[in-house]
């Protein structure tokens, strides 16, 4: 493999994980609220949240190419207040794998909480816990196991995002060049036998990623 | 203690819960069968569940009053509860249990850890995984755990009815020392009538959410216990 393609791959590693890192607070607090709370219109969100999972990525992709471009309610408000570009940088591609991995981790995390025993949230109110505690030192502990699993399996999706990625950061060498925009790239080009290595590595850390996804997820249902 | 529930009433879904009762007797038995509200008594009084109306009082506090929208929270209700399942933290050990909900011991040092396992005679069960224990000795950490939160009622569900008669004559005099050793009054939801001779003081019959009987366990249960 070149050392461009390996940059490639590092690039995919880190803007992958920045990805779950950046929905792992937000996944986690609707998950809880989805398991343990209810409130008319819970299934509006519920349904908001598993909407990536449906719509045409490359529509997602537009969404996001509209809320982050310039003259978009968000990338306005960063351009203005903080000098900062999302679309067509390195923040674009963090933030498509972000959505588009979201309702993975949300999906997981909320199978969790809801397979936590409610008799031990309630013990733990009884023996002076505020709400709080009880997330802290039950509810999150006790679900930590399908959590860590859908933390795995949302980095493995944001590795392999390709639809929404292409349409908010493009595909810019050394910049926003993910595997799989790589891969799309060269097979564009005629160069097949370029995008087999760059193939070969995406599956190999996808296996990995959810393999292991899974053996934490069936491990937490024990 | 005095604990009082005035006209309370919870609409469940095969019938209404509905008590109008004074409880101050030190061990106070509630029996029924399966199904009659037991379960769920307990839970309005610590505050588990929400009842449609009336009010609970205990000592001279409010714990809940449905005209004045007073509901106190469970964890500021200081009322134990040991469910049927026990509920042992199952991530954490022996230790990590009873510490969980301790208060100050307080100036007599009554409720210390070395204290409440010393009593429940679990000091050799600190370190170990709640998991690994056996049937008794999980009923008597569940017991000590309440205990530490220095409760001033203690709520008991069933909590031997997974026991064989012979462990569960070993287990009675745990429960009486709860009573007299660190002097919290409970009550203790059974629908084993055997239980309820050696332990209480009083019993209620309950059946489908309303008391229907009251009295000692030989004018209650006399024929059958």
């Amino acid at each position: 493999m070149t050392t461009e393609a390996w940059q490639v791959v590092f690039f995919t590693l880190e803007t992958s994980a920045l990805s779950t890192l950046l929905i792992l607070p937000f996944g986690i607090a609707i998950a809880w609220l989805l398991a343990r709370r209810d409130w008319p219109g819970k299934a509006v969100l519920e349904t908001l949240v598993m909407l990536p999972l449906f719509v045409p990525p490359v529509a997602t992709g537009l969404v996001l190419l509209m809320l982050f471009g310039r003259h978009g309610a968000l990338g306005r408000i960063l351009q203005d207040s903080f000098g900062i570009d999302v679309v067509f940088t390195w923040r674009a591609v963090v933030i498509a794998g972000a959505v588009m991995s979201f309702p993975l981790l949300v999906r997981s995390a909320q199978t969790a909480f809801q397979e936590v025993n409610r008799r031990f949230e309630d013990i733990a109110r009884t023996l002076g816990s505020n709400e709080r505690r009880v997330f802290r030192t039950i509810s999150f502990p006790l679900a930590g196991r399908g959590i860590v699993a859908g933390a795995v399996l949302a980095f493995a999706r944001a590795m392999g995002e390709f639809g929404a990625t292409a349409i908010v950061a493009g595909m810019i060498p050394r910049r926003t060049m993910t595997i799989s925009l790589a891969i799309y790239q060269n097979i564009q080009l005629g160069h097949d036998r370029a995008a087999l290595p760059l193939l070969v590595v995406s599956i190999v850390f996808v296996f990995i990623a959810v393999f292991f996804g899974q053996m934490i997820s069936r491990g937490s249902r024990r | 203690m005095s604990l009082q529930l005035r006209e309370v009433r919870l609409k469940l879904p095969a019938f209404a819960v509905e008590i109008d009762s004074t409880f101050d007797r030190a061990i106070v038995g509630i029996f029924g069968p399966s199904g009659a509200g037991k379960t769920t008594l307990l839970e309005l009084i610590s505050g588990l569940r929400r009842p449609d109306a009336g009010r609970i009082l205990l000592d001279d506090g409010t714990l809940f009053d449905a005209s004045t929208a007073v509901n106190v929270r469970p964890r500021l209700r200081r009322i134990g509860y040991v469910p049927q399942d026990l509920a042992l933290f199952p991530h954490l050990n022996v230790r990590a249990n009873l510490i969980y909900g301790q208060r100050p011991a307080g100036e007599n040092g009554l409720f210390t850890l070395e204290h409440a396992a010393t009593v429940m005679e679990i000091e050799r069960l600190l370190d170990r995984d709640v998991t690994t224990l056996s049937g008794g000795e999980q009923q008597r950490v569940a017991f000590a755990r309440a205990i530490l939160s220095a409760p001033r009622l203690l709520l008991l569900d069933e909590p031997m009815s997974s026991l064989d008669s012979r462990l569960k004559q070993r287990l009675v005099p745990f429960l009486l020392r709860i009573r007299d050793e660190f002097h919290i009054p409970l009550i203790y939801v059974t629908h084993d009538s055997r239980e309820l001779s050696s332990l209480c003081d009083e019993v209620l019959l309950l059946h489908q959410g309303k008391i229907v009987g009251r009295g000692s366990p030989v004018e209650l249960l006399g024929a059958e216990t």
